[in-house]
């Protein structure tokens, strides 16, 4: 059995009459980085709270089909169950802090859970180190700027360890240098500790790099799902118009001229000036 | 015309946001202000519709000195769209968010609806109408609350991130947008941390680093000088980090543009383009 799963998941809010995802089935493998995309308002941010029981717990509303995490029916569990499992870092983080302190903030969740004092002081500080947020730990979460709230959000989520972590556009406050940074403490998390990674993200070109498994949704479906490569260079997904990555699309442009630089697609600059380097000492 | 000379600004709790920034923006000017998280960016352009007054040297917007007029007043002139648009949402339909401010400017009752139809059908939010704007995505509320600043099709216009939680399509609509209003001679200031947007939108960048303008050129120029980028926590585009790569080969350097690497990979692999 996969990590994650929905089988024919769909999900109306109680207020609307058109479901906001419909019929979705994926399959999430433990140890996975997945990406999941589509143009604004295709139901990602939807399916992000079926992960960890928001959707039908919090957010009511009518769910049909199934989601299991870690073989556990999110629909059964109650949430505090499945933040053990789940951890979800919301797109705004003003949304997810609100205690005196950044170090409060991310303790939350480990005292609820009932985690010793020793354990609790040792996660917290690993987590604060990891994102780069140790020095702030004493201040208030709206004395820092947006950046440093997303990087403390991620740090809460972090300190519970989850098997999963789900991150809805984490970096969106961030300048370039920052965002790539929490990209590589993520990509980090995943190949060292194994936690399977699910990101929402539409900025491909910051994000291709890392990733082995994308889903692109469009209007509440999963239209494509698969092996990055050779999902970003099909057809169906430049119609979609998720933003092919720019070193894809100089690969594409060069092969309609004839210039051959294998057939491997390369997901970063990094693997398209590697090709080119080849063709150009030819 | 915005002119702003030897401005400082340092905020209630002591932090000295801007240490000394001139510049002159020119009616018609596209500027994309660029730089790491803190290095000033939003506090300079609050400045510019009078949210912000100088705590020293001044600011005038065609002639008129910020701190002589009401934001009001200056709203008229200066639309400013917040980066978090639930800072600046309140009302209870997408429909009554945007014509809000146009009553308030004492548009008629015509005018007013023809605008809100427009705002609406640029920003592909027409289904949306009488919709809660709180029900929206991220990303749609962003929308909501650039239309109901461009309604009133203020002269200069203020974006801080605009294409955050936007997808491709989205954006590249905005981009269509800001041309158009580029060519009718409006003046757009956007504050933004992407890079790829900017270098598809090539427009005037200035660099910001601790409250302070390090930078000030071309795109092509400032997008593809590693060295300066750095300092302001940028990562240069793609096309330019792969050109950046292969400097060894007799290529540009200055390559910021999809089309531009084409041509200039083409000559050295000596291929004529079709």
């Amino acid at each position: 059995m996969s990590l994650v799963e929905t089988k024919k998941l769909t999900y109306t809010y109680p207020s609307r009459t058109e479901p906001s995802i419909e019929d979705v089935s994926i399959e999430i493998e433990k140890g996975e980085f997945v990406l999941i995309t589509g143009p604004s308002g295709c139901g990602k941010t939807t399916l992000c709270r079926c992960f960890n029981g928001l959707i039908p717990h919090f957010y009511q509303g009518e769910q049909k089909g199934e989601v299991t995490v870690a073989g556990l029916k999110v629909a059964e569990q109650p949430i505090y169950e499945m933040a053990k499992h789940v951890g979800l870092v919301f797109q705004n983080p003003e949304n997810q802090l609100f205690a005196l302190s950044i170090e409060k903030d991310v303790a939350f969740g480990l005292e609820n859970l009932g985690v010793s004092r020793k354990e609790m002081k040792k996660r917290v500080n690993w987590a604060l180190k990891l994102t780069g947020i140790y020095d702030l730990r004493e201040r208030a979460p709206y004395e820092l700027s947006g950046g440093q709230q997303q990087r403390a959000a991620i740090a809460s989520v972090l300190a519970m360890q989850p098997e999963v972590i789900v991150l809805d556009e984490p970096t969106s406050f961030l300048d370039p240098l920052g965002a790539k940074t929490i990209f590589e403490v993520i990509h980090d998390l995943n190949k060292n500790l194994g936690i399977t990674v699910i990101l929402v993200e539409h900025r491909l070109d910051l994000t291709s790099r890392y990733i082995d498994h994308i889903v692109i949704m469009d209007k509440g479906k999963v239209v494509l799902d698969g092996e990055p490569r050779k999902i970003l260079s099909s057809e169906g997904a430049r119609l979609i118009g998720v933003g092919i990555p720019k070193p894809i699309r100089l690969y594409q442009i060069l092969q309609k001229d004839k210039v051959n630089l294998g057939n491997n697609i390369p997901l970063s600059s990094d693997e398209m000036a590697a090709m080119l380097r080849e063709a150009l000492k030819e | 015309m915005i002119e702003v000379k030897d401005v400082y600004f340092t905020y209630s709790n002591g932090v000295e946001a801007l240490k000394g920034v001139s510049l002159t923006i020119k009616n018609g000017d596209f500027i994309a202000i660029m730089g790491e998280n803190g290095a000033g960016k939003t506090t300079l352009v609050k400045h510019f519709n009078g949210l912000l007054k100088p705590t020293r040297g001044s600011i005038s917007i065609d002639k008129v000195d910020t701190t002589t007029v009401s934001v009001a007043t200056l709203a008229r002139k200066v639309g400013f769209v917040f980066q978090n648009p639930d800072h600046q949402l309140f009302s209870e339909t997408v429909q009554e968010e945007i014509s809000f401010a146009l009553k308030n400017f004492g548009f008629k009752e015509e005018t007013t609806k023809k605008r809100v139809m427009w705002a609406l059908n640029l920003l592909d939010l027409a289904k949306y109408r009488e919709t809660s704007p709180f029900m929206l995505s991220g990303g749609e509320r962003k929308r909501v609350a650039l239309a109901s600043i461009l309604a009133w099709k203020p002269k200069i216009l203020i974006l801080d991130e605009p294409t955050i939680g936007q997808d491709y399509q989205q954006k590249e609509k905005l981009l269509q947008f800001i041309l158009q209003m580029k060519a009718q001679r409006n003046t757009i200031i956007i504050v933004t941390h992407d890079v790829e947007f900017v270098a598809e939108c090539n427009p005037r960048v200035l660099l910001m680093r601790q409250g302070k303008i390090v930078a000030d050129g071309e795109a092509q120029k400032v997008l593809t000088d590693p060295e300066i980028l750095a300092q302001a926590s940028i990562v240069p585009p793609q096309i330019t980090q792969i050109f950046l790569k292969l400097s060894d080969f007799k290529l540009p350097k200055e390559v910021i543009d999809i089309y531009d690497a084409r041509e200039k990979l083409l000559r050295v692999l000596e291929k004529q383009p079709d």
